[in-house]
């Protein structure tokens, strides 16, 4: 599959498709098998007009894809999509992890407070080996 | 310090962090909350921030800038929405111009701290979220090396292959 390089506007797209809560769902719904729009229609309280919408939406941002089977519209995830989404979130994590990394340094690198606990409760046994 | 789970939601552009550190919870929030220390952590070795105005009240502003190695400057700041010392900070954080004013054309996010105590340990939850993907490209961008179309182009080679 070939996949072209994404601008802004189209990751944009996708994020806004999965702002919704009925299009998360009919995401998930459609991961490991294709559903109708009909089957997905019957599944939520809203007109068949409504979820062929929502599908449009979800289409647009390439987070389904859409196929004639006969008289049916069968949807189904697109994963790739979804693992974008995914990534973006990965680089999130690792910037926090290097900041928490700086800043577990800098406590390392400060003595630390002499315990003021009156009832000085248990020590919890942490070892501690030199 | 160490990193105890992470808990990512594609969906709504969140991403929930938790740590602990073997430090009271007074001592870290003072990392938090002091612009000298938070200096320290706040930006990457490349591209260290510089806190200049610090109003850490409910409403406050803060501003800051961050230094690349070509000397480039990013400026941002912070508008807070909720302080109560010491367990709970959040604010949005978003993008302002040359000269430190708030960039209105720019997305903000928000970034919320809560620190619990736990004997010796404390912990500490971040939680950020964006309001766009743009958002979290810029974020990003500023924090890492390579920007968000880099990555992204990896990911479509990867993809290709």
């Amino acid at each position: 599959m070939v996949v072209e390089t994404l601008s802004d506007e189209e990751v944009d797209r996708i994020f806004q498709a999965l702002a919704d809560r009925t299009r998360r769902d009919i995401v998930r719904r459609t991961m490991l098998e294709d559903a109708s729009v009909s089957t997905l229609a019957r599944r939520y309280d809203m007109s068949f007009a409504a979820v062929q919408k929502h599908v449009a939406v979800l289409e647009r941002a390439d987070l389904v894809t859409k196929r004639r089977h006969g008289r049916e519209q069968l949807v189904r995830t697109n994963l790739a999509t979804i693992r974008l989404a995914q990534q973006l979130l990965d680089q999130l994590e690792a910037m926090w992890r290097d900041r928490l990394d700086r800043l577990g340094g800098l406590l390392d690198a400060t003595p630390p407070t002499s315990p003021e606990s009156p009832e000085s409760p248990e020590s919890p046994a942490e070892s501690d080996h030199p | 310090m160490t990193v105890t789970d992470v808990r990512k939601y594609p969906e709504r552009l969140e991403m929930e962090i938790d740590s602990e550190f073997s430090a009271p919870v007074e001592r870290v929030w003072q990392l938090l909350v002091d612009p000298r220390q938070l200096e320290r952590w706040w930006g990457p070795p490349t591209h260290p921030a510089t806190f200049t105005d610090f109003d850490l009240t409910p409403g406050g502003s803060v501003g800051y800038f961050m230094t690349g190695p070509e000397g480039e400057q990013y400026h941002g700041w912070w508008k807070v929405r909720e302080v109560s010392p010491p367990d709970c900070l959040e604010v949005q954080d978003g993008f302002a111009d040359d000269n430190g004013e708030p960039n209105p054309d720019m997305p903000v996010n928000i970034t919320r701290f809560e620190l619990v105590a736990n004997g010796a340990v404390t912990r500490m939850t971040i939680r950020s979220t964006f309001p766009t993907v743009e958002a979290m490209e810029q974020t990003l961008a500023m924090g890492a090396e390579e920007g968000m179309k880099q990555a992204l182009g990896q990911i479509d080679a990867l993809l290709a292959e």
